[in-house]
Protein backbone atom coordinates (compact mmCIF):
# COMPACT_ATOMS: atom_id res chain seq x y z
CA UNK A 1 0.00 0.00 0.00
CA UNK A 2 1.36 3.38 -0.96
CA UNK A 3 0.68 6.22 1.45
CA UNK A 4 3.17 8.61 -0.12
CA UNK A 5 2.09 11.73 -1.93
CA UNK A 6 3.93 14.12 -4.16
CA UNK A 7 2.67 17.67 -3.97
CA UNK A 8 4.33 20.21 -6.20
CA UNK A 9 7.72 18.59 -5.82
CA UNK A 10 7.24 18.01 -2.13
CA UNK A 11 7.50 14.30 -1.37
CA UNK A 12 5.59 13.26 1.73
CA UNK A 13 5.80 9.70 3.09
CA UNK A 14 2.15 9.99 4.05
CA UNK A 15 -0.48 12.69 3.65
CA UNK A 16 -0.43 13.74 7.31
CA UNK A 17 1.08 17.12 8.14
CA UNK A 18 1.09 18.90 11.49
CA UNK A 19 -0.72 22.23 11.04
CA UNK A 20 1.10 25.47 11.68
CA UNK A 21 0.60 27.07 15.07
CA UNK A 22 -0.42 23.90 16.85
CA UNK A 23 2.85 22.00 16.80
CA UNK A 24 5.50 24.58 17.69
CA UNK A 25 8.72 23.45 16.06
CA UNK A 26 8.07 19.80 16.84
CA UNK A 27 10.01 19.54 20.08
CA UNK A 28 7.06 19.14 22.45
CA UNK A 29 5.22 16.46 20.50
CA UNK A 30 8.45 14.56 19.85
CA UNK A 31 8.10 13.46 23.49
CA UNK A 32 4.86 11.67 22.54
CA UNK A 33 5.57 10.06 19.18
CA UNK A 34 8.28 9.54 16.61
CA UNK A 35 8.20 12.50 14.22
CA UNK A 36 9.49 10.18 11.47
CA UNK A 37 5.97 8.79 11.28
CA UNK A 38 4.35 11.87 9.76
CA UNK A 39 4.64 13.31 6.27
CA UNK A 40 5.51 16.83 7.29
CA UNK A 41 5.44 19.59 9.85
CA UNK A 42 4.25 23.09 9.09
CA UNK A 43 6.10 25.02 11.77
CA UNK A 44 4.76 27.82 13.95
CA UNK A 45 4.19 30.94 11.79
CA UNK A 46 7.40 32.91 11.41
CA UNK A 47 7.92 36.62 10.96
CA UNK A 48 11.02 38.51 9.86
CA UNK A 49 11.68 39.82 13.36
CA UNK A 50 10.76 38.11 16.64
CA UNK A 51 7.15 38.73 17.67
CA UNK A 52 5.78 38.70 21.20
CA UNK A 53 2.17 37.93 20.37
CA UNK A 54 -1.08 39.15 21.89
CA UNK A 55 -2.15 39.73 25.49
CA UNK A 56 -3.68 36.73 27.25
CA UNK A 57 -6.14 35.12 27.58
CA UNK A 58 -5.41 33.70 24.16
CA UNK A 59 -7.83 30.80 24.12
CA UNK A 60 -11.53 30.21 24.66
CA UNK A 61 -13.24 26.87 24.48
CA UNK A 62 -16.40 26.89 22.35
CA UNK A 63 -18.74 24.05 21.37
CA UNK A 64 -16.58 21.39 19.66
CA UNK A 65 -13.74 23.79 19.17
CA UNK A 66 -11.57 26.63 20.35
CA UNK A 67 -10.92 30.26 19.60
CA UNK A 68 -7.30 31.38 19.71
CA UNK A 69 -5.66 34.76 19.50
CA UNK A 70 -1.97 33.95 19.92
CA UNK A 71 -0.95 36.60 17.41
CA UNK A 72 2.05 34.92 15.80
CA UNK A 73 4.37 34.76 18.81
CA UNK A 74 7.63 33.47 17.33
CA UNK A 75 11.40 33.94 17.61
CA UNK A 76 11.83 35.27 14.04
CA UNK A 77 13.09 33.57 10.93
CA UNK A 78 16.82 33.81 11.73
CA UNK A 79 16.46 32.22 15.16
CA UNK A 80 14.31 29.51 13.62
CA UNK A 81 17.02 28.65 11.11
CA UNK A 82 19.73 28.67 13.76
CA UNK A 83 17.93 26.94 16.63
CA UNK A 84 15.15 24.80 15.19
CA UNK A 85 16.17 23.41 11.78
CA UNK A 86 19.00 21.28 13.24
CA UNK A 87 16.48 19.65 15.58
CA UNK A 88 13.84 19.11 12.89
CA UNK A 89 16.40 17.67 10.48
CA UNK A 90 17.05 14.80 12.86
CA UNK A 91 13.77 13.41 11.54
CA UNK A 92 12.85 12.19 8.11
CA UNK A 93 9.84 14.46 7.69
CA UNK A 94 9.23 17.48 5.47
CA UNK A 95 9.77 20.91 6.98
CA UNK A 96 7.24 23.43 5.77
CA UNK A 97 7.93 26.96 6.95
CA UNK A 98 4.85 29.05 7.49
CA UNK A 99 5.66 32.75 7.06
CA UNK A 100 3.66 35.90 7.78
CA UNK A 101 4.52 39.50 7.04
CA UNK A 102 3.32 43.05 7.50
CA UNK A 103 4.38 44.02 3.99
CA UNK A 104 5.04 42.32 0.65
CA UNK A 105 8.71 43.09 1.25
CA UNK A 106 8.64 41.14 4.52
CA UNK A 107 7.30 38.06 2.75
CA UNK A 108 9.90 38.36 -0.03
CA UNK A 109 12.78 38.86 2.39
CA UNK A 110 11.77 35.77 4.37
CA UNK A 111 11.29 33.71 1.22
CA UNK A 112 14.78 34.71 0.08
CA UNK A 113 16.33 33.78 3.40
CA UNK A 114 14.44 30.48 3.64
CA UNK A 115 15.23 29.57 0.03
CA UNK A 116 18.83 29.25 1.15
CA UNK A 117 17.92 27.28 4.28
CA UNK A 118 17.53 23.54 4.71
CA UNK A 119 13.75 23.42 4.50
CA UNK A 120 11.37 21.74 2.06
CA UNK A 121 8.60 24.21 1.32
CA UNK A 122 7.26 27.64 2.16
CA UNK A 123 3.68 28.21 3.22
CA UNK A 124 2.56 31.81 2.78
CA UNK A 125 0.34 32.72 5.67
CA UNK A 126 -2.00 35.36 4.28
CA UNK A 127 -4.78 34.32 6.58
CA UNK A 128 -3.90 34.87 10.24
CA UNK A 129 -6.90 36.67 11.76
CA UNK A 130 -5.04 37.68 14.92
CA UNK A 131 -2.60 40.37 13.79
CA UNK A 132 -3.47 43.93 12.96
CA UNK A 133 -1.16 44.59 10.04
CA UNK A 134 -0.53 42.61 6.87
CA UNK A 135 -1.32 38.93 6.72
CA UNK A 136 -5.10 38.64 6.39
CA UNK A 137 -5.09 42.08 4.76
CA UNK A 138 -3.39 40.38 1.79
CA UNK A 139 -5.45 37.24 2.07
CA UNK A 140 -8.88 38.80 2.02
CA UNK A 141 -8.84 39.98 -1.58
CA UNK A 142 -7.81 38.25 -4.80
CA UNK A 143 -5.70 41.28 -5.68
CA UNK A 144 -3.85 41.11 -2.39
CA UNK A 145 -3.14 37.41 -2.82
CA UNK A 146 -1.93 37.99 -6.39
CA UNK A 147 0.44 40.75 -5.33
CA UNK A 148 2.10 38.89 -2.50
CA UNK A 149 2.19 35.51 -4.27
CA UNK A 150 3.67 36.92 -7.49
CA UNK A 151 6.29 38.90 -5.60
CA UNK A 152 7.33 35.92 -3.46
CA UNK A 153 7.32 33.57 -6.45
CA UNK A 154 10.06 35.66 -8.06
CA UNK A 155 12.46 35.09 -5.17
CA UNK A 156 11.27 31.74 -3.80
CA UNK A 157 13.27 28.67 -4.79
CA UNK A 158 11.18 26.22 -2.77
CA UNK A 159 7.74 24.77 -3.41
CA UNK A 160 5.29 27.55 -2.58
CA UNK A 161 2.05 26.88 -0.72
CA UNK A 162 -0.48 29.66 -0.13
CA UNK A 163 -2.62 29.19 2.98
CA UNK A 164 -6.08 30.59 2.45
CA UNK A 165 -8.50 32.26 4.79
CA UNK A 166 -12.14 31.18 5.02
CA UNK A 167 -13.06 34.75 6.00
CA UNK A 168 -13.77 35.78 2.40
CA UNK A 169 -16.82 35.95 0.15
CA UNK A 170 -15.59 33.42 -2.41
CA UNK A 171 -12.58 31.29 -1.53
CA UNK A 172 -12.28 29.86 -5.06
CA UNK A 173 -11.37 33.33 -6.34
CA UNK A 174 -8.58 33.51 -3.74
CA UNK A 175 -7.32 30.07 -4.74
CA UNK A 176 -7.32 31.00 -8.43
CA UNK A 177 -5.46 34.21 -7.69
CA UNK A 178 -2.80 32.17 -5.90
CA UNK A 179 -2.59 29.65 -8.75
CA UNK A 180 -2.38 32.35 -11.44
CA UNK A 181 0.38 34.12 -9.53
CA UNK A 182 2.62 31.10 -9.32
CA UNK A 183 1.62 29.14 -6.20
CA UNK A 184 2.44 25.42 -6.40
CA UNK A 185 -0.27 24.47 -3.94
CA UNK A 186 -2.94 25.95 -1.69
CA UNK A 187 -3.72 24.93 1.88
CA UNK A 188 -7.04 25.64 3.54
CA UNK A 189 -8.72 26.57 5.77
CA UNK A 190 -7.07 28.83 8.27
CA UNK A 191 -9.25 29.65 11.28
CA UNK A 192 -12.66 31.31 11.05
CA UNK A 193 -12.87 34.65 12.80
CA UNK A 194 -15.00 34.30 15.90
CA UNK A 195 -15.73 35.68 19.35
CA UNK A 196 -16.83 34.49 22.78
CA UNK A 197 -18.13 36.52 25.70
CA UNK A 198 -18.09 35.86 29.44
CA UNK A 199 -21.63 36.87 30.34
CA UNK A 200 -20.84 37.27 34.04
CA UNK A 201 -18.01 39.74 33.63
CA UNK A 202 -19.62 41.08 30.41
CA UNK A 203 -16.20 41.02 28.77
CA UNK A 204 -14.81 39.19 25.74
CA UNK A 205 -12.98 36.04 26.88
CA UNK A 206 -10.01 36.68 24.63
CA UNK A 207 -7.56 39.46 25.45
CA UNK A 208 -7.62 40.36 21.76
CA UNK A 209 -11.47 40.35 21.73
CA UNK A 210 -11.75 38.22 18.57
CA UNK A 211 -9.92 35.06 17.61
CA UNK A 212 -9.70 32.21 15.14
CA UNK A 213 -12.07 29.27 15.47
CA UNK A 214 -10.67 25.78 14.92
CA UNK A 215 -11.53 22.23 15.89
CA UNK A 216 -14.36 19.86 14.90
CA UNK A 217 -16.84 22.77 14.79
CA UNK A 218 -15.30 24.10 11.56
CA UNK A 219 -15.01 20.78 9.72
CA UNK A 220 -18.09 20.92 7.46
CA UNK A 221 -17.17 24.45 6.38
CA UNK A 222 -13.63 23.32 5.63
CA UNK A 223 -14.72 20.22 3.68
CA UNK A 224 -17.04 22.37 1.59
CA UNK A 225 -14.29 24.88 0.82
CA UNK A 226 -11.76 22.18 -0.05
CA UNK A 227 -14.35 20.66 -2.38
CA UNK A 228 -15.02 23.99 -4.10
CA UNK A 229 -11.37 24.95 -4.36
CA UNK A 230 -10.19 21.62 -5.74
CA UNK A 231 -12.74 21.92 -8.51
CA UNK A 232 -11.61 25.47 -9.27
CA UNK A 233 -7.82 25.03 -9.46
CA UNK A 234 -5.41 22.55 -11.04
CA UNK A 235 -2.71 22.82 -8.38
CA UNK A 236 -2.87 20.42 -5.42
CA UNK A 237 -4.87 21.29 -2.33
CA UNK A 238 -3.92 20.58 1.28
CA UNK A 239 -7.06 20.32 3.37
CA UNK A 240 -7.50 21.12 7.03
CA UNK A 241 -10.08 22.23 9.56
CA UNK A 242 -11.28 20.14 12.45
CA UNK A 243 -9.71 16.81 11.50
CA UNK A 244 -9.65 14.52 14.54
CA UNK A 245 -9.31 11.04 13.06
CA UNK A 246 -8.88 9.04 9.86
CA UNK A 247 -12.55 9.27 8.90
CA UNK A 248 -12.31 13.05 8.95
CA UNK A 249 -9.06 12.98 6.96
CA UNK A 250 -10.58 10.71 4.31
CA UNK A 251 -13.48 13.14 3.94
CA UNK A 252 -11.01 15.86 3.00
CA UNK A 253 -9.17 13.55 0.56
CA UNK A 254 -12.45 12.60 -1.10
CA UNK A 255 -13.36 16.28 -1.30
CA UNK A 256 -10.21 16.79 -3.35
CA UNK A 257 -7.31 17.29 -0.95
CA UNK A 258 -3.98 15.62 -1.74
CA UNK A 259 -2.83 15.82 1.87
CA UNK A 260 -4.23 17.03 5.17
CA UNK A 261 -3.05 19.09 8.07
CA UNK A 262 -4.11 18.33 11.63
CA UNK A 263 -3.75 20.73 14.52
CA UNK A 264 -6.27 21.45 17.24
CA UNK A 265 -7.16 17.79 17.78
CA UNK A 266 -3.57 17.22 18.93
CA UNK A 267 -4.24 19.35 22.03
CA UNK A 268 -6.66 16.70 23.20
CA UNK A 269 -5.04 13.64 21.65
CA UNK A 270 -1.29 14.07 21.18
CA UNK A 271 -1.15 10.92 19.06
CA UNK A 272 -3.79 12.06 16.56
CA UNK A 273 -1.32 12.44 13.67
CA UNK A 274 0.02 8.88 13.81
CA UNK A 275 -3.38 7.38 14.59
CA UNK A 276 -4.83 9.15 11.55
CA UNK A 277 -2.07 7.84 9.28
CA UNK A 278 -2.74 4.31 10.56
CA UNK A 279 -6.48 4.72 10.14
CA UNK A 280 -6.13 5.85 6.54
CA UNK A 281 -4.25 2.62 5.84
CA UNK A 282 -7.15 0.63 7.24
CA UNK A 283 -9.61 2.60 5.12
CA UNK A 284 -7.52 1.88 2.02
CA UNK A 285 -7.48 -1.82 2.81
CA UNK A 286 -11.21 -1.91 3.38
CA UNK A 287 -12.05 0.02 0.23
CA UNK A 288 -9.38 -1.40 -2.05
CA UNK A 289 -7.27 1.70 -2.60
CA UNK A 290 -3.68 0.88 -3.60
CA UNK A 291 -2.43 4.43 -3.42
CA UNK A 292 -3.60 7.15 -1.07
CA UNK A 293 -3.47 9.56 -3.98
CA UNK A 294 -6.30 7.56 -5.56
CA UNK A 295 -8.62 8.67 -2.76
CA UNK A 296 -8.07 12.30 -3.71
CA UNK A 297 -11.14 13.44 -5.56
CA UNK A 298 -12.65 9.92 -5.61
CA UNK A 299 -15.91 11.45 -4.45
CA UNK A 300 -18.90 10.11 -6.33
CA UNK A 301 -20.92 13.22 -6.99
CA UNK B 1 3.04 10.57 29.25
CA UNK B 2 -0.54 9.64 28.43
CA UNK B 3 -2.14 7.45 31.08
CA UNK B 4 -5.49 6.23 32.16
CA UNK B 5 -5.84 6.76 35.88
CA UNK B 6 -8.24 4.56 37.78
CA UNK B 7 -10.17 6.36 40.49
CA UNK B 8 -9.52 4.67 43.86
CA UNK B 9 -11.12 7.30 46.02
CA UNK B 10 -13.47 10.16 45.35
CA UNK B 11 -14.61 12.55 48.03
CA UNK B 12 -16.50 15.82 48.20
CA UNK B 13 -14.49 18.12 50.47
CA UNK B 14 -16.71 21.19 50.32
CA UNK B 15 -19.32 22.72 48.06
CA UNK B 16 -18.06 22.13 44.51
CA UNK B 17 -14.62 20.97 45.74
CA UNK B 18 -13.68 17.35 45.08
CA UNK B 19 -10.77 15.08 45.98
CA UNK B 20 -9.67 12.24 43.72
CA UNK B 21 -7.08 9.52 44.31
CA UNK B 22 -5.92 7.98 41.04
CA UNK B 23 -3.85 4.90 40.35
CA UNK B 24 -1.82 5.36 37.22
CA UNK B 25 1.30 4.68 35.22
CA UNK B 26 4.38 6.82 35.62
CA UNK B 27 2.72 9.94 37.02
CA UNK B 28 3.24 9.21 40.78
CA UNK B 29 6.86 8.21 40.29
CA UNK B 30 7.80 11.27 38.26
CA UNK B 31 5.65 14.01 39.74
CA UNK B 32 7.27 16.83 41.70
CA UNK B 33 5.47 19.54 43.71
CA UNK B 34 4.06 22.30 41.51
CA UNK B 35 3.42 20.10 38.50
CA UNK B 36 0.00 19.37 37.03
CA UNK B 37 -1.89 16.77 35.05
CA UNK B 38 -3.99 17.58 32.00
CA UNK B 39 -7.27 15.71 32.17
CA UNK B 40 -9.85 14.91 29.50
CA UNK B 41 -13.00 15.41 31.52
CA UNK B 42 -15.72 14.70 28.97
CA UNK B 43 -15.97 12.16 26.22
CA UNK B 44 -15.36 13.25 22.65
CA UNK B 45 -16.46 16.77 21.88
CA UNK B 46 -18.06 17.51 25.23
CA UNK B 47 -15.83 19.94 27.13
CA UNK B 48 -13.40 19.61 24.27
CA UNK B 49 -10.07 20.62 25.79
CA UNK B 50 -8.24 18.93 28.62
CA UNK B 51 -8.33 20.63 32.04
CA UNK B 52 -5.04 21.31 33.82
CA UNK B 53 -5.27 20.35 37.51
CA UNK B 54 -2.37 20.61 39.94
CA UNK B 55 -1.13 17.56 41.77
CA UNK B 56 -1.97 17.52 45.49
CA UNK B 57 0.27 14.62 46.40
CA UNK B 58 2.04 11.69 44.78
CA UNK B 59 2.71 8.36 46.40
CA UNK B 60 5.10 6.33 44.21
CA UNK B 61 5.12 3.28 46.51
CA UNK B 62 1.36 2.91 46.09
CA UNK B 63 1.48 4.12 42.48
CA UNK B 64 -1.16 6.73 43.23
CA UNK B 65 -1.53 10.48 43.03
CA UNK B 66 -4.17 12.83 44.40
CA UNK B 67 -5.81 15.89 42.95
CA UNK B 68 -8.35 18.34 44.28
CA UNK B 69 -10.39 20.46 41.94
CA UNK B 70 -13.26 22.88 42.05
CA UNK B 71 -16.22 22.66 39.72
CA UNK B 72 -15.86 25.79 37.65
CA UNK B 73 -17.54 24.77 34.41
CA UNK B 74 -18.68 21.96 32.19
CA UNK B 75 -15.39 20.01 32.21
CA UNK B 76 -14.90 19.83 35.95
CA UNK B 77 -18.61 19.04 36.38
CA UNK B 78 -18.21 16.04 34.08
CA UNK B 79 -15.11 14.96 36.00
CA UNK B 80 -17.11 14.99 39.23
CA UNK B 81 -19.49 12.46 37.67
CA UNK B 82 -16.82 9.78 37.14
CA UNK B 83 -17.32 7.18 39.84
CA UNK B 84 -14.84 5.09 41.84
CA UNK B 85 -13.35 2.37 39.69
CA UNK B 86 -13.81 4.49 36.60
CA UNK B 87 -10.88 5.75 34.59
CA UNK B 88 -9.72 9.23 33.72
CA UNK B 89 -7.52 10.08 30.72
CA UNK B 90 -4.53 12.04 32.07
CA UNK B 91 -1.39 13.49 30.54
CA UNK B 92 1.37 14.25 32.99
CA UNK B 93 3.15 15.11 35.07
CA UNK B 94 3.54 18.42 33.22
CA UNK B 95 5.28 21.71 33.82
CA UNK B 96 8.12 22.96 35.98
CA UNK B 97 7.64 22.56 39.71
CA UNK B 98 8.88 24.35 42.82
CA UNK B 99 12.55 24.46 43.80
CA UNK B 100 12.66 22.22 46.87
CA UNK B 101 14.27 23.70 49.98
CA UNK B 102 17.56 22.46 51.37
CA UNK B 103 17.71 20.64 54.69
CA UNK B 104 17.74 23.00 57.66
CA UNK B 105 16.08 25.86 55.81
CA UNK B 106 13.04 27.79 56.93
CA UNK B 107 10.23 28.06 54.40
CA UNK B 108 6.86 29.69 54.17
CA UNK B 109 3.94 28.90 51.87
CA UNK B 110 1.04 31.27 51.19
CA UNK B 111 -1.99 29.85 49.45
CA UNK B 112 -5.37 31.27 48.62
CA UNK B 113 -8.54 29.31 47.82
CA UNK B 114 -7.98 26.49 45.38
CA UNK B 115 -4.38 27.65 44.98
CA UNK B 116 -3.41 25.87 48.21
CA UNK B 117 -3.25 22.36 46.71
CA UNK B 118 0.19 22.28 45.07
CA UNK B 119 1.57 23.79 48.29
CA UNK B 120 0.57 20.71 50.30
CA UNK B 121 2.66 18.53 47.99
CA UNK B 122 5.57 20.93 48.50
CA UNK B 123 5.22 20.86 52.30
CA UNK B 124 5.03 17.07 52.38
CA UNK B 125 8.12 16.73 50.22
CA UNK B 126 10.16 19.27 52.19
CA UNK B 127 11.99 17.26 54.85
CA UNK B 128 14.04 18.51 57.78
CA UNK B 129 12.79 21.99 57.02
CA UNK B 130 10.98 24.45 59.27
CA UNK B 131 7.64 25.11 57.63
CA UNK B 132 4.99 27.79 58.09
CA UNK B 133 1.76 27.74 56.11
CA UNK B 134 -0.54 30.73 55.54
CA UNK B 135 -3.85 29.74 54.00
CA UNK B 136 -6.60 32.12 52.99
CA UNK B 137 -10.18 31.24 52.17
CA UNK B 138 -13.29 33.20 51.30
CA UNK B 139 -15.32 31.68 54.10
CA UNK B 140 -15.28 28.88 56.70
CA UNK B 141 -17.24 26.42 54.54
CA UNK B 142 -14.52 26.47 51.89
CA UNK B 143 -11.70 25.47 54.26
CA UNK B 144 -10.43 22.09 53.13
CA UNK B 145 -7.54 19.76 53.99
CA UNK B 146 -6.89 21.64 57.22
CA UNK B 147 -5.56 18.53 58.98
CA UNK B 148 -3.26 17.61 56.13
CA UNK B 149 -1.72 21.09 56.13
CA UNK B 150 -1.45 21.05 59.91
CA UNK B 151 0.43 17.76 59.79
CA UNK B 152 2.71 18.90 56.97
CA UNK B 153 3.74 22.19 58.59
CA UNK B 154 5.17 23.37 61.90
CA UNK B 155 2.89 26.37 62.13
CA UNK B 156 -0.29 27.15 60.29
CA UNK B 157 -2.26 30.38 60.01
CA UNK B 158 -5.72 30.50 58.45
CA UNK B 159 -7.71 33.54 57.48
CA UNK B 160 -11.14 34.03 55.96
CA UNK B 161 -12.25 37.05 53.96
CA UNK B 162 -15.50 37.26 55.95
CA UNK B 163 -13.98 36.48 59.33
CA UNK B 164 -16.02 33.29 59.79
CA UNK B 165 -12.87 31.38 60.81
CA UNK B 166 -9.33 32.27 61.85
CA UNK B 167 -8.00 35.70 61.18
CA UNK B 168 -10.50 38.13 59.68
CA UNK B 169 -9.38 39.40 56.27
CA UNK B 170 -6.89 38.60 53.57
CA UNK B 171 -4.06 36.17 54.29
CA UNK B 172 -1.52 38.73 53.10
CA UNK B 173 -2.08 40.64 56.35
CA UNK B 174 -0.76 37.99 58.79
CA UNK B 175 1.90 37.10 56.23
CA UNK B 176 3.26 40.63 56.05
CA UNK B 177 3.21 40.87 59.86
CA UNK B 178 5.17 37.62 60.06
CA UNK B 179 7.66 38.96 57.55
CA UNK B 180 8.36 41.96 59.76
CA UNK B 181 10.04 39.74 62.34
CA UNK B 182 10.90 36.51 60.52
CA UNK B 183 13.21 35.89 57.62
CA UNK B 184 12.40 32.61 55.83
CA UNK B 185 14.88 31.22 53.33
CA UNK B 186 12.19 30.55 50.77
CA UNK B 187 8.63 31.65 50.18
CA UNK B 188 6.21 29.87 47.85
CA UNK B 189 2.82 31.14 46.80
CA UNK B 190 -0.17 30.04 44.74
CA UNK B 191 -3.61 31.59 44.52
CA UNK B 192 -5.31 34.76 43.35
CA UNK B 193 -3.07 37.13 41.40
CA UNK B 194 -3.44 40.10 43.81
CA UNK B 195 -2.32 37.84 46.68
CA UNK B 196 0.67 36.50 44.79
CA UNK B 197 1.60 40.01 43.67
CA UNK B 198 1.55 41.28 47.27
CA UNK B 199 3.63 38.30 48.47
CA UNK B 200 6.11 38.74 45.62
CA UNK B 201 6.56 42.44 46.37
CA UNK B 202 7.29 41.81 50.04
CA UNK B 203 9.82 39.07 49.24
CA UNK B 204 11.55 41.00 46.47
CA UNK B 205 11.92 44.04 48.71
CA UNK B 206 13.50 41.91 51.42
CA UNK B 207 15.61 39.92 48.97
CA UNK B 208 13.96 36.62 49.88
CA UNK B 209 13.73 33.78 47.37
CA UNK B 210 10.13 33.54 46.23
CA UNK B 211 8.37 31.29 43.73
CA UNK B 212 4.87 31.83 42.38
CA UNK B 213 2.62 29.34 40.63
CA UNK B 214 0.75 30.99 37.76
CA UNK B 215 -2.52 30.10 36.09
CA UNK B 216 -3.97 30.81 32.66
CA UNK B 217 -6.34 29.19 30.17
CA UNK B 218 -4.36 26.46 28.41
CA UNK B 219 -4.55 24.74 25.06
CA UNK B 220 -2.19 21.81 24.59
CA UNK B 221 -0.65 21.89 28.09
CA UNK B 222 2.74 20.80 26.74
CA UNK B 223 4.20 24.01 25.34
CA UNK B 224 3.35 23.76 21.67
CA UNK B 225 0.42 26.13 21.18
CA UNK B 226 1.60 29.24 23.06
CA UNK B 227 -1.81 30.21 24.40
CA UNK B 228 -1.09 30.17 28.16
CA UNK B 229 1.19 33.16 27.95
CA UNK B 230 2.61 34.83 31.04
CA UNK B 231 4.29 38.23 30.88
CA UNK B 232 7.86 38.05 32.19
CA UNK B 233 10.71 40.53 32.46
CA UNK B 234 13.16 40.39 29.60
CA UNK B 235 16.10 42.83 29.76
CA UNK B 236 14.36 46.23 29.92
CA UNK B 237 11.31 44.92 28.15
CA UNK B 238 8.83 42.07 28.52
CA UNK B 239 8.39 38.74 26.85
CA UNK B 240 5.83 35.95 27.06
CA UNK B 241 6.65 32.55 28.49
CA UNK B 242 4.48 29.44 28.53
CA UNK B 243 2.82 28.74 31.86
CA UNK B 244 2.39 25.06 30.98
CA UNK B 245 6.01 24.42 30.03
CA UNK B 246 8.25 27.22 31.35
CA UNK B 247 6.03 27.30 34.48
CA UNK B 248 3.59 27.06 36.13
CA UNK B 249 6.16 27.86 38.82
CA UNK B 250 8.26 30.96 38.17
CA UNK B 251 10.68 32.96 40.24
CA UNK B 252 8.68 35.94 41.53
CA UNK B 253 11.28 38.42 40.27
CA UNK B 254 10.58 37.34 36.73
CA UNK B 255 6.84 37.94 36.66
CA UNK B 256 5.22 41.16 35.53
CA UNK B 257 1.92 41.02 37.41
Amino acid sequence: MDLSVNIAGLKLKNPIIAASGTFGFGREFSGFFDLNLIGGISVKGLTLKPRKGNSPPRIAETPAGILNSVGLQNPGVEAFIRDEIPFLRRFDTCIITNIAGNTVDDYCRMAEILSEADIDAIELNVSCPNVKEGCLMFGSTAEGISNVTAAVRKVCKKPLIVKLSPNVTDITKMAKAAEDSGADCVSLINTILGMAIDINSRRPILGNIMGGLSGPAVKPVAVRMVYQVSKAVKIPVIGMGGISNAEDAVEFLLAGASAVMIGTAGFVNPYVWVETAEGIKQYMEKHGFEKVSDITGALLD
Amino acid sequence: MNFNGTILKSEKLAEDIYFLRLKSGAIPENAVPGQFVNIKCGNGLDAYLRRPISILRANPSENTFDIVYMIRGKGTRLLSCVECGGTVDCIGPLGKGFTLPEKGEKICVIGGGIGIFPLLFLLERSVEVKKTAFLGFRTKELIVLQEDFEKASDKMVISTDDGSYGINGLITKPFSEYMETEKPDRVYTCGPVPMMKAVAEICIEKGIFCEVSMEQRMGCGIGACLVCACRVRHNDDYDYERICRDGPVFNAEKIIF
